[in-house]
């Protein structure tokens, strides 16, 4: 890894939806980053993104607002949502303007330009598509909409999953259609997305892998609970945390998910601690 | 003003119109089994087609420089129609269309009339309007045939009967067509040639046809009509009067730019290099076809749409149904759930915008969002965005102010970064409600868990993380 | 206000704030394509058509031994088609232009074309000498089409730059079908059941 790379800036924005429900993947992040030498800062400053509101019809300007007074000190920001980097990427600068502020528009232009979905962030910026990871399990992935037809990661996260150690990587069939999340599309149509929803747990139940993996954890709580719900023994894990496993550390494969208390924060024990974290921002 | 039928108001809304649908099991079933058919005939297709992105975006450019001077081509149009023998008219809304067909017709003193399939004639509702004045008027294509003998409503764009299994339209035929064969089966090749010889005497006898268009040529005022069977071509040269309702918004400017929508096309509704028949007609041609040739040109809301800069590429769509053919949604409830005439995708932002978004304020949800239209769409209309824009109109009519109360609740929560991290402790609190629930958590908990909540957030641990790391430290510098 | 006046008001104040432009539209395409005889044949056949290659000199042979086979005997030919091409059966001509009902009594109608794509396997008439009013080629049940193998273009682009769009235009991309049943394309609707192309080379 070059010197350059080394004196990036990176920010960790984790997504509400991480910070709030899923640390796990948030962890995961910091971890996987941090062993491929990055120095990750989390400004504590960050909430959200603003998308669930705008696919809600909530333009939520002071969001955007937000995020990009938080992260435009950074060199690069990653993201490990694909939907949420390309709300980022193409909502926020249509918000500024529907509020008409050409100048924040202008600013969300340029922060959106250094903000990387996670595996964009691995290939694209650091350059590797083999992370070191370790994972001896029977593994599909489902490409989330929004990381293949918005923000176009095409076969980035499948480049990574594919070098990694002990995987068992079975293609998910129909994987391109809709799991049938849709943020508030399954509550305002909830028949037509639990039939989505149907649909996808068939693909994914046929793969028969132990775990479902997809750069999207809310499209991945909505299959997880669906599959939860009819005990289909099938986990569902946020990309990420596939690739911060490895050999010596970090087994999510491993460890009894959320049943013990307290065991989270002891199975991300490691040798390096988390960066300072300066000032926060704004 | 009247939209016609652009929208049907004795429809329940879309959520309510889904629920049914999707409980239908045979409804899905042909559904699935159709759209699965011509999405994989698509996509090989356009996967032999080494410039198909080149194409999109000719066929995106040629579309906008029409709309941003459609008041030039239009004159352009009727001038060049008019020099051509044709009659010209314009139509404000649905109402004043169906009224000039009507007269039209009553002027040849028929009472019956064939028509071609069209989109812009199923918005204003034309067959009814034309049976209230006494005027009879026949679907001749095949789908359009099923659907009118059914005295069903069209479900898809460009196959309109595509709810329909074989054996369920042998069944409208025995029951309906009254020369149809006592022995009729369900193969489609014998259901066709039913409907061949039930249209045969209607199209050798017929005085007027109606159409719409594919196509206008604004620089030589020629009509386009693509079609497969050839009941489209019976229309448009055996009867002596032909009547066209043309969208505002079909116009290209010049004749080469059908170079481009003539690939753009058939590859993209029905998954063919080229459709069976194109028609291509400038006014009247003495001695070929009719000799009365009229126009009529219609608005019916499209200006309402031409002057929202996000919403107006949807005047670009060239009713080729790609978007339904891919979309999950309608894959699971088919078009009738939409409640108007343009079903899918492209019909949840068009008709809103054409009849205005306070009378379809359900359609924008209809969507998931997943993008598959904007990818398959043959003049780049960005759906997702233009659905976007519509729900955020659809909102501020205050139609739904708990649901706005919640966001704007939510959205105050992370306008600070204390508010915030508050609001995460609360998280915990979901695990009462994992299964269960009151409404409106309970469309979610009716077939799925919420997640098992975290101890603490990721905030939480990261602050813990660096507090502790800043004592390891503390501690070596102690050292 | 007419209704052509307020429509063309409409759409000013629609399009006001955009100022007009002269961008031009890119068309960065293929105008043209290598694709040749054996292309527009395979295409042909794909959509169930019948295709022979003749040489020039054997054409009338040829096609009068074609419509023979096919049991076409009452053959409606347009005015420009030689006579040479019907020897030994019936021709029938449409002046004056013949109804409906009689146009469907014959056997079968032959004409040329203007153009053809091979890219696409399509015909295209124009309703010039050897070709006729646009139901000639609709209502018979048989149509027999002698193009001419210079008249072939690669693609669509090549095709629409030689037409003359003031012309009746038909094209023409195998005999009648329908998709309307479960999308499952099926030959034999309302048009020509049988199409059948010969290349004069």
């Amino acid at each position: 890894m070059s010197n350059d790379r080394e004196t990036l800036r990176v920010a960790l924005f984790a997504t509400c939806l991480i910070d709030a429900l899923f640390p796990d993947a948030g962890r995961a992040t910091v971890q996987l980053l941090e062993r491929l030498g990055q120095r990750v800062e989390f400004p504590l400053e960050q909430t959200c993104c603003g998308q669930m509101h705008a696919n809600s019809g909530y333009f939520e300007v002071e969001l955007v607002g937000r995020y990009v007074d938080v992260f435009s000190r950074y060199d690069a920001v990653v993201v490990p949502s694909a939907s949420c980097a390309a709300s980022i990427h193409h909502q926020h600068p249509m918000i500024a303007r529907a509020a008409g502020d050409e100048a924040l528009a202008v600013r969300a232009e340029s922060v959106g330009s250094k903000t990387y979905e996670l595996s964009q962030f691995l290939i694209d910026v650091l350059g590797t598509d083999d992370v070191g990871a370790y994972f001896p399990h029977r593994v599909t992935y489902h490409p989330t909409c929004h990381s293949v037809r918005l923000l176009g990661v095409g076969d980035r996260p499948l480049r990574l999953l594919r070098n990694v150690r002990g995987i068992d990587l079975v293609e998910l069939p129909r994987w391109d259609e809709c799991c049938g999340f849709g943020g508030t599309f399954a509550i305002k149509n909830p028949d037509t997305s639990a039939a989505m929803l149907a649909d996808k747990m068939d693909a994914v139940i046929d793969t028969g892998a132990e775990v479902l993996c997809a750069g999207d954890r809310s499209c991945l709580m909505h299959i997880g609970g669906g599959l939860e719900r009819i005990r289909a023994g099938v986990r569902t894990l946020h990309l990420v945390e596939i690739l911060a496993s490895t050999e010596d550390e970090y087994r999510p494969d491993r460890a009894p998910a959320r049943s013990q208390p307290g065991a989270a924060p002891a199975r991300s024990q490691r040798g390096a601690a988390p960066a300072a974290t300066e000032e926060p921002p704004g | 003003m009247s939209s016609g039928e652009t929208i049907w108001t004795d429809d329940p809304p879309f959520p309510a119109n889904a629920k049914r649908a999707v409980n239908n099991a045979q409804l899905r079933r042909n559904i699935r089994k159709a759209t699965t058919t011509i999405r994989e005939r698509r996509a090989n297709l356009v996967g032999e087609m080494p410039d198909w992105q080149e194409l999109r975006t000719s066929g995106a450019a040629i579309k906008d420089e029409v709309l941003r001077n459609l008041d030039r081509y239009l004159e352009q149009f009727e001038a060049a129609a008019t020099g051509r023998g044709a009659q010209v008219h314009w139509a404000r809304d649905a109402d004043e269309a169906n009224s000039i067909v009507a007269s039209l017709v009553a002027a040849t003193g028929e009472t019956e009339v064939i028509k071609v399939k069209s989109m812009a004639t199923q918005e204003i509702g034309l067959v009814r309007a034309l049976a209230e004045r006494g005027i009879a008027a026949y679907e001749t294509d095949l789908a359009e045939l099923i659907i009118q003998l059914g005295h069903d409503r069209p479900s898809h764009i460009v196959v309109p009967a595509i709810h329909k299994n074989r054996a369920e339209i042998r069944e409208i035929f025995l029951k309906e067509m009254n020369d149809a064969p006592a022995d009729l089966s369900d193969d489609p090749q014998a259901l066709a040639e039913a409907a061949r010889q039930h249209l045969r005497r209607k199209f050798f006898e017929a005085k007027v046809a109606i159409s719409g268009a594919n196509f206008a040529i604004a620089e030589t005022g020629s009509l386009l009509v693509a079609e497969s069977e050839g009941n489209g071509r019976m229309c448009l040269t055996l009867p002596d009067t032909l009547i066209s309702v043309v969208g505002i918004e079909k116009l290209l400017p010049t004749f080469r730019d059908l170079e481009v929508f003539l690939q753009l096309l058939p590859r993209s509704s029905t998954g063919e290099r080229m459709n069976p028949y194109n028609s291509v007609w400038t006014g009247v041609t003495p001695g070929d076809g009719p000799q009365n040739v009229h126009v009529i040109l219609l608005d019916n809301g499209r200006t309402n749409v031409l002057r929202d800069e996000v919403g107006r590429q949807a005047l670009r769509c060239i009713r080729c149904a790609a978007c339904l053919n891919v979309c999950p949604v309608y894959e699971r409830t088919g078009g009738h759930a939409y409640g108007a005439t343009y079903p899918g995708p492209i019909g949840a932002v068009l008709t809103p915008q054409l009849v205005g978004v306070e009378h379809a304020s359900e359609l924008p949800f209809a969507s998931s969002l997943c993008g598959y239209c904007y990818e398959v769409c043959p003049v780049k209309i960005d759906i997702p965005t233009v659905l976007v824009k519509l729900r955020h109109d659809a909102v501020r009519t205050g139609r739904h102010p708990v649901e706005g109360a919640l966001f704007g609740a939510a959205g105050a929560a992370m306008k600070g970064r204390r508010r915030w991290t508050r609001a995460l402790r609360l998280a915990p609190l979901m695990r009462f409600a994992r299964r269960g629930g009151p409404p409106p958590l309970s469309r979610w908990t009716s077939v799925r868990n919420l997640p098992e909540p975290p101890d603490q957030s990721f905030r939480d641990w990261w602050v813990r993380q660096h507090e502790s790391a800043r004592e390891v430290i503390r501690e070596r510098k102690r050292q | 206000m007419s209704a052509r006046d307020e429509i063309l008001a409409r759409v000013r104040e629609a399009i006001a704030p955009a100022s007009p432009s002269d961008r031009q539209v890119p068309r960065d395409y293929r105008t043209r394509t290598e694709d040749g005889i054996d292309r527009f044949i395979e295409r042909l056949h794909h959509y169930q058509a019948r295709t022979q290659r003749i040489a020039a000199g054997r054409l009338e042979k040829g096609v009068r031994a074609t419509l023979a086979d096919r049991g076409v005997h009452r053959v409606l030919a347009p005015d420009g088609i030689p006579d040479g091409w019907l020897k030994n059966l019936e021709r029938l001509t449409d002046t004056p232009p013949l109804d409906p009902p009689a146009l469907d009594g014959v056997d079968g109608v032959i004409t040329t074309c203007a153009l053809a794509i091979a890219q696409t396997g399509t015909i295209i008439l124009d309703g010039s000498a050897g070709m006729g009013r646009r139901a000639l080629s609709l209502v018979p049940d048989y149509h027999l089409c002698v193009v001419r193998a210079d008249q072939i273009v690669g693609s669509v682009p090549e095709a629409i730059a030689k037409l003359d769009a003031t012309r009746p235009l038909t094209f023409i991309s195998g005999p009648s079908a329908t998709v309307d049943i479960e999308m499952v394309r099926v030959g034999g609707v309302h048009g020509p059941r049988r199409l059948e192309v010969i290349i004069a080379e």
